[in-house]
This record gives C-alpha cells, sequence and structure tokens, in this order.
C-alpha cells in the first residue's frame, strides 16, 4: 500500500552507491501513549467480552461434566448440551469457512476490524500494555524510565512487571489448556505439579503470550501475520479506513491560537504528534493507509481530543473511504455506498451458512452408524441353503446416557438379520457389533445389491440408516 | 539397492544437506550486508504490471539470530540423530529402536493385565469378561481376516463357533494350533480311488455319509472304493483328529458341498494352511485368545462357570 502522497516518510540521500537502505533495521521499541475516547472504549469493551468468554467458560458446568471440554484423550468434545465425535469434524469446517467468511465481510466494510478490536494479538497486547501503564506509568514515564540508569525504582517496577506479565500469561495458558483437561482437576494438578505434559503446555502457551504481547507486539502483524497481509487485498475505496483529511490539515504546523491560521495558510493539524505517540503500530497516520494499520482508532480519538481543545470541528483523523475522503461525502453518502453487492453478497452468504450450521445442529441425530463390510470373506453359504453376509457396525452413542438400539436392515426378498438385534451402548461410547444377514440360497441373481440397515435408538426414536451392500456369487 | 555395493548416495546426500545450511549461512551473511538503493518514496525501484512498486519493510534485525538460532539448531540435530546420510548420530536413536522402545513400554503397561489371567485356567479365563473383551480385540485384529468378524468361517476357512474341529477343540489343540499353526493336507487321490467313475460313485458315497441327496446306486457302488479314503476319514467316515482329517458324516462342507466339489477335492486334492501365531502374538495374548475362540464354540459353558 502506497502513501498516496503527502509527505515523503523518510528521504535517503543515494549520494554513494554503498549507503542504501538494509534489508533489516533494528527494532525500534514503541511507546504508545493511552488515549481514552469512543474507540478507545470499543476496544477495551471487546477486551472484556472476549477475555470475559476465554477465561470464564471452562470453569461452567453442565450437568455432571464441564460445559466446554475438547477431550482429546478420549476424542470426543463437549460443547453445552452436545456429545461431538471425530466424525462431526464437518462442524469444525462450517466454524471456519463462517469465521472466514465473517472476516471478508467484516474487511469490505470497515477494513482491519477484527485486528483493532478482537484478535487475540491485539487484545493481549491491550492487557500487557495496560499492566506496563499502570506499573510504569505512560508513554513519557516510561521512555524516561527505559533511558535511566539501573536505580531501584527502576529494577522494582521492570521486576514487578515482569512478575504481573508472567502471572497472567500462566493463568491464560492455564486457561487455554483447560480447554482439553477438565480444568478443575488441571488445577488440583498442577497444584501438586503432576502431569509433565500439561504442564509443558501450560507453560508452552504461557511463554507464547508473553512472548507474544510483552514482546513481539506489532511485529507479529507486520511481519508473521499472513491473515493481516490477504486483509489489505480485500479493501476497495468504499471500505472505511482510517483517514487522515489532508485537504483540511495542510499545511500543518504550530499555532498560536489568537492569531487567524487560515490567513497564514495552514490547515488544522497542529502537528502535535498525538496520533503518532498513541499508535500502537508506531506509524504516522497522516502519511496515508499504511499496510501496518490495524485500524484500532486511536489516532482518531486522539486527533478528536485535540481538535476539542482547539474548538475546531471533529474529525480530522476519522473513519472514512477512500472515494469519502476524495469525493468529500458526508456520513450518509458513504454509507449508502457500504450496502455494495459484494457486501451484500458476503452477508448472504454468511446468514445461509450461519442457518444451515445452526439447524444442523439443531436437528442432529445423537446416533452415529458406520458398517463395515467384512472384506476376506465376501460371502458364504450356512445350513438351511442360505446366502450368508457379514458386516461389522460401530454404533456410537452421541448422547449422556446409556441406550438401547435396535437394527433393523431391508433392501432384498427374504432378507434376514440373524444375528442379535439390540444392543445397549454407556453413554457417550461407541461399540462394534457383528451382524449376519442372510438370504435363501438363489432368490436373487449374482451380483452385488444394495441392502439398509436402519438403527433405532428405543425409547428417543433417534434413528439412522446406512446403506451397504449384500454380495451374491455366481454358481 | 546401491546402498549395498557403494556409499555414493549417504555422501551424496550428506553433501547436500550440508551445502544447504552453508547456503542458508550465505544467504544470512549477504542480505545482512547488503545494501539496497531505495528511492526517495522508500520504495525498492521494482515495478511490476505498470504500478505496483515493492516498498522496503526492513525486518527487525534481531530476527536474524532466530535464523542463526534454526542453524546452529539443525548442526547440532545432526549431530546428534540419523539425517546425514547413513551417519547414525551422537545418541544412537533410530526409528526400530523407538518402535522397539514403545512396544516394550506397551508390553510393561499391559502385562499386569495379562499377568491375571496368566494362573487361571482358559475355561476361567473364557468366564471373565475383561479377557473376553481383550480377546475379541485381538480376534478382529488378527483372526478376523480369514474367520470372519464373527468367527463363523468362510469356505476353506473353518467355522469357529461349532461343534466341528479338524484337530480337536480342547483348549490344549487351540493353543497348539494357534501356536505353531496347522497344514491340512489332502492328496490328489484319483489314482487310488480308479476311473473317473468310480471317483463320482465315491462322492455319491461320500455324500450319503452325512444323509445329503446323493444317488444311492452310485453311493453303493462306491462303498467299496472308499477303502482308500478310509486310511485317514476311517472306515466310518468320521474322520481322525490327530490327522486333521475331517468328518465326512456330519454334513459341514469346508470346501465346498455338492457332487462337483467332492470330485474336485478328489482329483486335485488340497493343501490348506493356518500360518502360526507364536512369532507375533505373545505368550499371554496366545492364552487369552485360546480362551476366546475355546468360548465361541463353549458359550453355555463359559456362561456357568
Amino acid at each position: 500500500m502506497n502513501p498516496p502522497s503527502g509527505k515523503p516518510r523518510k528521504v535517503i540521500p543515494i549520494a554513494s552507491a554503498d549507503q542504501g537502505a538494509s534489508l533489516y533495521e533494528a527494532q525500534k521499541k514503541i511507546y504508545p501513549r493511552s488515549i481514552s475516547g469512543f474507540f478507545a472504549r470499543w476496544r477495551w469493551l471487546m477486551v472484556f467480552l472476549t477475555q470475559l468468554v476465554f477465561y470464564g467458560l471452562p470453569w461452567l458446568e453442565w450437568g455432571q461434566r464441564q460445559m466446554v471440554l475438547f477431550d482429546l484423550g478420549a476424542r470426543r468434545f463437549y460443547m453445552f448440551g452436545l456429545v461431538l465425535y471425530p466424525q462431526d469434524f464437518i462442524y469444525l469446517t462450517g466454524l471456519l469457512i463462517i469465521s472466514a467468511l465473517s472476516l471478508f465481510l467484516f474487511t469490505a466494510v470497515a477494513g482491519r476490524l477484527w485486528c483493532g478490536f478482537a484478535c487475540p494479538q491485539t487484545v493481549y497486547t491491550e492487557i500487557f500494555m495496560w499492566i506496563e501503564h499502570k506499573i510504569e506509568g505512560d508513554r513519557s514515564a516510561r521512555l524516561r524510565l527505559d533511558g535511566s540508569p539501573w536505580t531501584f525504582e527502576k529494577i522494582w517496577k521492570k521486576s514487578f512487571k515482569q512478575f504481573v506479565w508472567v502471572a497472567v500469561s500462566v493463568w491464560t495458558g492455564f486457561t487455554f489448556v483447560g480447554y482439553f483437561v477438565p480444568i478443575r482437576e488441571l488445577g488440583a494438578e498442577l497444584m501438586a505439579l503432576q502431569g509433565s505434559w500439561q504442564i509443558f503446555w501450560v507453560v508452552f502457551y504461557g511463554f507464547a503470550t508473553y512472548g507474544n504481547a510483552g514482546f513481539l507486539r506489532e511485529q507479529v502483524c507486520k511481519y508473521m501475520c499472513p491473515y493481516a497481509r490477504f486483509q489489505s487485498a480485500m479493501f476497495d475505496p468504499d471500505t472505511l479506513i482510517v483517514t487522515y483529511d489532508e485537504a483540511r490539515g495542510e499545511q500543518r504546523g504550530p499555532r498560536v491560537k489568537t492569531v487567524d491560521y487560515k490567513a497564514k495558510g495552514l490547515g488544522d493539524c497542529i502537528d502535535c504528534t498525538l496520533c503518532v505517540q498513541v499508535c500502537p503500530v508506531g506509524i504516522d497516520i497522516r502519511d496515508g493507509l499504511q499496510y501496518e494499520c490495524i485500524g484500532c482508532g486511536l489516532c482518531v480519538d486522539a486527533c478528536n481530543s485535540v481538535m476539542d481543545k482547539m474548538h475546531y470541528p471533529r474529525g480530522l483523523i476519522r473513519f472514512s473511504t477512500q472515494n469519502g475522503v476524495a469525493k468529500g461525502w458526508n456520513k450518509s453518502q458513504i454509507l449508502q455506498r457500504v450496502l455494495r453487492p459484494r457486501v451484500l453478497i458476503y452477508t448472504a452468504i454468511l446468514v445461509a451458512l450461519c442457518v444451515a450450521l445452526l439447524a444442523s445442529l439443531l436437528v442432529r441425530t445423537p446416533l452415529k452408524v458406520d458398517v463395515v463390510r467384512d472384506r476376506a470373506a465376501l460371502s458364504r453359504i450356512v445350513a438351511g441353503g442360505k446366502l450368508e453376509n457379514i458386516y461389522r457396525l460401530q454404533i456410537m452413542n452421541a448422547t449422556e446416557q446409556a441406550q438401547r438400539y435396535r437394527i433393523g436392515v431391508q433392501g432384498l426378498p427374504g432378507l434376514e438379520l440373524v444375528s442379535e438385534t439390540e444392543f445397549e451402548i454407556d453413554a457417550a461410547q461407541s461399540r462394534w457389533v457383528v451382524v449376519r444377514l442372510q438370504i435363501p440360497y438363489g432368490s436373487t441373481d449374482a451380483g452385488s445389491h444394495a441392502v439398509h440397515f436402519a438403527i433405532e435408538a428405543l425409547g428417543t426414536g433417534a434413528r439412522v440408516t446406512e446403506k451397504s451392500i449384500f454380495l451374491v456369487p455366481r454358481q | 539397492m546401491s546402498d549395498f555395493t557403494s556409499n555414493f548416495w549417504s555422501v551424496y546426500v550428506a553433501g547436500l544437506t550440508l551445502l544447504s545450511i552453508i547456503a542458508c549461512v550465505l544467504l544470512l551473511w549477504i542480505t545482512a550486508r547488503k545494501k539496497i538503493v531505495s528511492a526517495s518514496d522508500n520504495t525498492t525501484g521494482h515495478v511490476w504490471d505498470e504500478d505496483l512498486t515493492e516498498m522496503n519493510n526492513p525486518m527487525p534485525r534481531w530476527w536474524v539470530w532466530m535464523f542463526v538460532l534454526t542453524i546452529v539448531f539443525a548442526l547440532g540435530y545432526l549431530a546428534l540423530y540419523p539425517g546425514l546420510g547413513t551417519f547414525a548420530g551422537k545418541l544412537g536413536w533410530s526409528q526400530l529402536g523407538e518402535y522397539k522402545q514403545e512396544v516394550a513400554k506397551g508390553q510393561a503397561e499391559i502385562e499386569p493385565l495379562y499377568a491375571r489371567f496368566a494362573s487361571m485356567k482358559p475355561e476361567q479365563v473364557a468366564a471373565d469378561t475383561q479377557a473376553m473383551a481383550i480377546g475379541e480385540r485381538l480376534f478382529m485384529n488378527n483372526c478376523a481376516q480369514c474367520h470372519g468378524s464373527d468367527a463363523r468361517g468362510s469356505k476353506s476357512f473353518p467355522n469357529l463357533t461349532d461343534a466341528d474341529w479338524l484337530h480337536g477343540g480342547t483348549p490344549e489343540k487351540i493353543s497348539e494350533t494357534l501356536h505353531t499353526g496347522r497344514v491340512g493336507t489332502m492328496p490328489p487321490m484319483a489314482a487310488a480311488v480308479g476311473t473317473a467313475e468310480d471317483v463320482r460313485n465315491v462322492a455319491h458315497y461320500v455324500m450319503s455319509l452325512s444323509g445329503s441327496p446323493h444317488d444311492s446306486v452310485r453311493a453303493s457302488l462306491g462303498q467299496p472304493k472308499f477303502t482308500a479314503c478310509a486310511a485317514c476319514h476311517g472306515m466310518d467316515g468320521k474322520g481322525n483328529q490327530a490327522l486333521g482329517a475331517p468328518n465326512l458324516t456330519d454334513d459341514i462342507w469346508l470346501h465346498g458341498w455338492g457332487e462337483a466339489a467332492i470330485t474336485a477335492m478328489i482329483n486335485n486334492g488340497k493343501v490348506n494352511e493356518m500360518p502360526a501365531q507364536a512369532g507375533k502374538l505373545t505368550e499371554a495374548q496366545l492364552g487369552v485368545l485360546t480362551a476366546y475362540v475355546w468360548s465361541l464354540s463353549n458359550k453355555s459353558g463359559a456362561a456357568a462357570r
């Protein structure tokens, strides 16, 4: 993304051929100033919402078990009242497609909304920065502290910050693992220092949180994240992005309040650089849209606070569209363009998918059956002039009560199920049962014939039909 | 195959691996030193598709150390683990060793489970639900391929759920069958029986033994010729478990029923093999499997205990 125009970012004199730019640069540490305002409030709201769900969910119970638990060892995935089997992976696929489409939709409407407000990278960075702010103070205090020698104050502030960071990280790692191991048992285990793998994963995810939110921060978004890159490919001129109104702002510069700045050829920008100071990715939004911008809107808050002080109208930096800024559209004109075909199509597909996923979860039969026909013995002739085929049925009980199932079969004249027809299967368990089917010898042509097994849960009426084949040999 | 005659490929692969690592080091070194001419607008001057310019977005320099770390890791890994051609690595780790270790670990885990069954008689093991659950899984994994998931066999694969046994159905005999396997041999008997007509007659006599539909004239003509078969199957045709000769009077036809199947058997003979399981399964597993197979034809007996 090129800056459309404006001041060149960095002028490097090309005096000698040796003096070029390096492919690497020293990492510039960013000290974002804290700011309050409309978008900052939204960001905090999203922090609370996402983290309330993340930290809280594993502690909720459903009947006798954890409400949301992905038991990888037993291969059962419990979500509210649902018991999902690995065979239900399609739901995860559906969820991922919905997530992707949501990202497309949000990005088409308002750019990197996800990045700025809901992405864990952003959210944890925000939490960690808040801790930093509380302990070390705001931007200028932090700059001063980092520049100062290792005094007692610096040592205790830094170590206290690290301590709180580590505590939050460990708790985050613990919570994450708590989605896969019952969190209450996990807590007791960790207290007793048992379960080396659990400890490893808690430390692993804790370390990832600490490293990402404490140190890598915007580097993840700038250099690692693939979503950040493809989102900028989904922008169009009607996408809401953070914009600087160049026509109104330039010529920027300091001024005396009593003097008519317009007469001196100055624009509304007083060049206070507050918008740069609050930016968590360390860019100057006045250079135009840049690939680093995560669309968090903090510079909008910062600029508005300054405009208020100067008694200038708000919105020198604002959420607008490329077209909106270029053509000077007002809010309603811009919002009209939001309902363009692209957005409508994304919305329609998204709604359809959500409805489909929900409906299929609601009408889901809590019973699954796999039919595996014996492969080595194709068919056999048994006493009484019967032709017999053998099958193994895996019956999966996806309810949390023991169930009794009855197996029936149809599809050929004289077809009989001669083995046991009723089976009891424990809660959330699966079982293989052997089934024998017979037809009178010679009653059907040689070849492969479709047969259908119908498996019914006695009492609940859940019913599944599975197709298989019955082989009749030549001769 | 060339591994056996020369170690060229081993050296080649090892050389290629090391060369690639050296190339990575070189690439890092060059990119770290390279200065690119960047225009005043912070682009590299590269333009594609008319107006796509490449901007200069330098990476954080400390990331280079992560690349260095991967190279150090690669060299350390190659020194410790197999990876450089046929060099086995300082730790002496191998897939086979890992496999054996895991098998040993698995065995150690299930040993106490099996230990309980070792002191029990097969009949008692057959009455143990846990042992039978293990037995069923062993059967499904090792026996069901031929004998069927329900153990009722198929043509040429004996039914294990009935009372008809070729080599005996006591737990001892079943255990013997599992350990050493069985080879059932029916020699071609046409010459000993006589003419083609004689063979047909004997076939009808054999069918008459079990009361199956047959031509009684042919059967009576075939009866004297049956002496050729009696050596193994006995004069009464009831077979001989010591030889593995089947009982011909019980209307159970392992290799097919009817005149055509029986004359083919007399003319061509048959060699049928049950492979030995002793090397594949452990003693403890064979013990449980013996009890499981025995229980298949002794349902009431097992349940009573």
